[in-house]
């Protein structure tokens, strides 16, 4: 069955050639006649309240169109339907530096710029909170009013008995894990433009039509109708080419909706871009999270318990967060087999910029932890790491301890295939001083089974059109952002149809014009679009096989379609392949042979083989209209076990990845090199493995950036790095070899077996990392990311001097340095109180200090 | 501020202009000439989405004054085809996964072409090294290594059969 024509083979994007030239189009790069430019003004205080804006001066100022604030849309909104606490712009507070306050639609970009400045805001200053463990101590004065202790959410969930898990245990390992704040910086900055058409009939302000770098532009469609009070079907969202997401665009941000208002009140079209730094503060990067974590094992290494205690620092909105902090519940325990599980999670509210989903949602920190700790259980009981985790697999199919259905499982030969590659046996423990390697395992869903809005609708719908020309257009809601979506929809309707890749045209992410699909987020894009993509395309195939059916005098079911021709199964292997490769060819080469296929329709008698156009023409002359559609829901068996919080982690299909990697550590320097990872990932079935491999290195390299470099870094609710330079993700300059190694599981219910790719290898790229520099200089790293300051305090505490502790241990009321990791200043108030185990305050005990 | 007449030369075509003396490259390239394939991926200087030729040069558009680009010859993303199809880095991006969601691709193109003008057969450290001003989110650089090698292939394999 694995004989086919386009799947599984290396092609070019769809779209690759409009990238190269410059030709395709971003939101940015679009322009409307009458077009202004808006800029936002924001908050420069963490936590305030308005008490007035005067906006008189800046509307005065000659090019200025409008200045719009939060009372002109103070409807709130969030992506989730439990979490509506954001405005627009602030109607009442501020919750951090960066919060939106009122937006200027002018002439130009320096016209706006100058308005902002003329704009007069008084505030009153509240206390605020910068760390979360010091916020859900809070009494009074709360980031969102209904969120007493500013806890967003809290989870308590216990599977198995994990009191006898422990008590089964032969030995147990405990700690505290820190993985500090990163954000997606993608290199396309947000950008929305947003243009009303007048009404024809009063003259009025009429449809509105919003260009946006967006995931998600359902979500969008149904939040600008929230908030501007139209209808839906008032409002149309396009989505151009997106210059990546990893999550950062996978909610409504802000100025999507500050654009939308702004071009209300100024009569006119206004596009809003974000600076780079904006793009910092919109955030909505990956939280800050502490994971104290507990994990029992027998003497031969099989788990009994885990607990968790999971706190992440959410910012000052909710945002994705209530599913951030159950899917680092819900993807903690679902790996491996373990029988007991306690999870304890709070999302917390800190008046920092808000976090949300990036890569790897939920897991990535927690997988962190785990696997970490795993290696440090290996290590005490004398097992080789690839062996404990071999020893603890799941046996599939099977449902973990938390509900959620496993039918294909690639981990046992990930597994396998990187220990083998890394001749891991062979080279374990014999390399140079300094240098070692390290394995870690990860996974991720292939979307959620259930929807952020719960309802019956379809996750994801497809329409095909088959012009009589036998040009295929497929219209899908599936949002391309940099991960091939368009290609691999091409790709699926290709195959199934038997035709030509450069016959098939992509229309995406247009509201008016897409069947509704959810968005490119949590890895659900070639799961559910691919599955409503290859349903669509079948429908169609039918309605062409009957037709074609009739002509050659057979049963449809004996019609096979493939390489733009149609055939008689009976006949495929006697008719030499090419005879009607002529009109195919010419198609091919944008030249439509109206001619020979008019000609060839005349010719009488039945056929053994007609070219793919022949037997779309039939197929019109016999249906009419050859269209067809297919959607995507699923199954009820993979949504979960029904518990509070059990709708976040289950999922179709999960991917699996292992990886290895090699690093050697500077002990005069304590940098951290990383020669070469291994990353091996089940994928089900690599639809195009260009794209695959091309998706697990940039998931390996984004995890790189967090375990070696990338952290936001915070002062007084300030972003001390809002910038590319300073944020520091990797550039080529820090490109380590990254073997990739495609597994294949095939999993039964995805579109031709294939599952996610783009997300689960980020999570053990991290912990293979620490894994590899306790194999290389024997510290355990337990705070991301793993900077020379870090590696530097670690090696000196290990070699019995004096740890000097960087990043914490400051006095926080008085300040003297400047990287202050968590941010643990509470401002205008007393220092903090940080946990025992928090790193920080154990070092500054150490040194004398501390509280 | 008062606004300029200036002559640019851009893809090999003269334009006049009238511009900001403070106006920068990029936004006069953007805006005045629709030619948006150079992007705006930062403010400082720090990404290379913006990187254009100036006589061969590659260098940041953000960071250009336009009036001083006057008698120059600046080349952008959408110049380098040759003879109306993909020039051999341009196909070989699209083959190797070289670009993804290709948001800092035009720079890269803009780099990378420079890089094959001075060095025909640079070697991998060399095409590291020239790489290094350009950042991708999504890639992973991996990608585009191949993607150039086998763009110098195909460059080989051409010049051979002249």
């Amino acid at each position: 069955m694995s004989d086919f024509s386009i799947i599984g083979k290396p092609v070019a994007m769809v779209d690759s050639a409009a990238k190269a030239t410059g030709s395709g189009k971003y939101t940015d790069d679009l322009t409307l006649p009458g077009m202004l430019c808006g800029k936002i003004l924001h908050s420069p205080h963490p936590h305030a309240r308005i008490k007035s804006i005067d906006t008189s001066r800046a509307l005065a100022l000659d090019g200025v169109v409008a200045v719009v604030r939060g009372k002109d849309a103070p409807i709130t909104y969030g992506i989730l339907p439990i979490g509506h606490d954001e405005h627009a712009l602030a109607v009442d507070k501020v919750r951090y530096v960066g919060d939106n306050i009122a937006c200027v639609a002018a002439v130009s970009e320096g016209i706006a710029e100058r308005a902002l400045e003329l704009i007069d805001v008084e505030y009153e200053l509240l206390p605020a909170w910068f760390d979360p463990e010091e916020s859900m101590k809070a009494e009074e004065e709360f980031i969102h009013a209904q969120r007493p202790r500013n806890i967003e959410k809290e989870y308590h969930h216990s599977f198995g008995d994990p009191d006898a898990g422990f008590a089964e245990a032969d030995h147990v390992a405990e700690a505290r894990y820190v993985a500090n704040e990163v954000t997606h910086a993608a290199m396309e900055p947000h950008s929305t433009l947003a243009a009303f058409d007048l009404d024809p009939h009063t003259g009025k302000l009429g449809r509105l039509t919003v260009w946006s770098s967006t995931q998600v532009p359902y979500y969008l469609q149904h939040k600008l109708s929230l908030v501007l009070e139209l209808p839906m079907s008032q409002i149309r969202v396009i989505k151009p080419l997106v210059g990546g997401g990893f999550g950062g665009k996978s909610e409504v941000v802000p100025l999507e909706i500050i654009a939308a208002i702004a071009a209300r009140a100024a009569n006119a079209p206004v596009k809003i871009t974000y600076t780079r730094e904006e793009v910092f503060w919109a955030h909505r990067g990956r939280p800050r999270t502490i994971v104290d974590l507990k994990t029992g094992v027998t003497k031969e290494g099989r788990i009994t318990a885990v607990r968790a205690r999971v706190v992440q620092d959410g910012g000052a909105y909710c945002s994705y967060g209530p599913v951030t902090i159950l899917y680092s519940g819900a993807l903690l325990g679902a790996l491996y087999d373990i029988p007991n599980v306690q999870y304890d999670g709070y999302r917390v509210l800190t008046n920092k910029p808000a976090c949300g989903a990036m890569r790897g949602h939920g897991t990535v920190n927690v997988r962190f932890a785990f696997e970490s700790q795993l290696d440090e259980i290996a290590a005490e009981l004398g097992i080789d790491p690839a062996e404990i985790r071999r020893r603890n697999l799941l046996t599939p199919p099977c449902v973990t301890v938390n509900g959620l259905r496993v039918l294909s499982y690639g981990l046992p030969e990930c597994i396998d295939k990187v220990v083998e590659r890394s001749w891991w046996r062979e080279r374990r423990g014999k390399m140079r001083r300094a240098r070692g390697i390290g394995i870690a395992c990860s996974h991720y869903v292939s979307g959620a089974a259930n929807s952020i809005i719960r309802s019956d609708m379809p996750h994801s719908t497809v329409n095909i059109k088959i012009d009589r020309d036998g040009g295929v257009i497929v219209y899908t809601g599936a949002s391309e952002i940099g991960q091939g979506s368009d290609t691999m929809t091409a790709q699926m309707v290709a195959e199934v149809l038997g035709c030509s890749l450069s016959r098939v045209k992509v229309i995406a992410a247009d509201t008016d014009l897409t069947p509704i699909d959810l968005g490119s987020y949590s890895s659900r894009v070639t799961f559910m679009a691919g599955n409503a993509a290859l349903r669509a395309a079948e429908a169609v195939k039918n309605l062409i096989a009957e037709a074609a059916a009739r002509k050659m005098v057979c049963a449809a079911e004996d019609v096979v379609m493939r390489d733009d021709a149609v055939t008689k199964r009976l006949d495929e292997a006697a008719v030499p392949r090419g005879s009607a490769d002529a009109v195919a060819r010419g198609r091919v080469e944008g030249q439509i042979l109206r001619g020979s296929v008019l000609q060839k329709r005349k010719e009488e008698g039945p056929k053994d083989r007609m070219s793919f156009e022949e037997a779309v023409v039939a197929a019109i002359d016999v249906h009419g209209a050859l269209t067809g559609t297919g959607a995507y829901s699923p199954p009820k068996e993979a949504r979960g076990a029904g518990f509070k919080g059990s709708g976040v982690g289950p999922s179709p299909a999960y991917s699996y990845s292992a990886q290895v990697a090699e690093v050697s550590v500077d002990e005069e320097t304590g940098e951290v090199t990383v020669h070469k990872i291994w990353a091996a990932h089940d994928c089900g079935r690599a639809l195009n493995p260009v794209a695959v491999e091309g998706q697990v290195i940039g998931s390996v390299w984004m995890g790189l950036g967090q375990a070696l470099q990338e952290e936001v870094v915070w002062k007084d609710g300030l972003i001390m790095n809002s910038g590319l330079l300073e944020y520091r993700s990797p550039s080529s300059a820090e490109s380590p070899e990254i073997e990739t190694i495609i597994v294949e599981s095939i999993d039964p219910e995805g579109p031709f077996g294939a599952k996610e790719a783009g997300e689960g290898s980020l999570a053990a790229t991290i912990p293979a990392i620490a894994n590899a520099i306790y194999n290389a200089v024997g510290i355990r790293l337990r705070e991301a990311p793993f900077t020379p300051e870090r590696v530097l305090s670690a090696l000196r505490a290990k070699n019995g001097a004096k740890k000097v502790e960087m990043t914490g241990g400051v006095d926080p009321t008085k300040p003297k340095r400047l990287r202050e990791h968590g941010g643990s200043l509470v401002h205008k108030g007393k220092g903090a109180i940080r946990h025992p185990l928090d790193p920080s305050r154990v070092a500054a005990h150490d040194a004398g200090g501390g509280e | 501020m008062k606004k300029e007449i200036v002559e640019l030369r851009v893809n090999g075509r003269t334009h006049e202009l009238a511009i900001e003396p403070n106006a920068l490259l990029l936004d006069v390239l953007r805006r005045d000439l629709g030619l948006t394939g150079s992007k705006r991926g930062c403010d400082d200087s720090s990404c290379g989405a913006c990187t254009v030729q100036i006589d061969g040069v590659p260098m940041l558009a953000c960071t250009l004054l336009a009036v001083s680009c006057q008698g120059a010859e600046i080349t952008t993303a959408e110049g380098i085809a040759e003879h109306g199809s993909l020039a051999a880095i341009q196909k070989a991006y699209g083959d190797w996964g070289g670009a993804q969601c290709g948001f800092c691709t035009p720079g890269f193109m803009m780099t990378v072409s420079a890089l094959l003008a001075n060095n025909a057969d640079p070697t991998h450290e060399e095409i590291r090294e020239a790489l290094s001003g350009n950042l991708c989110r999504c890639t992973g650089y991996e990608q585009m290594y191949q993607a150039i090698k086998a763009a110098i292939r195909a460059e080989k394999k051409g010049m051979a059969a002249k």
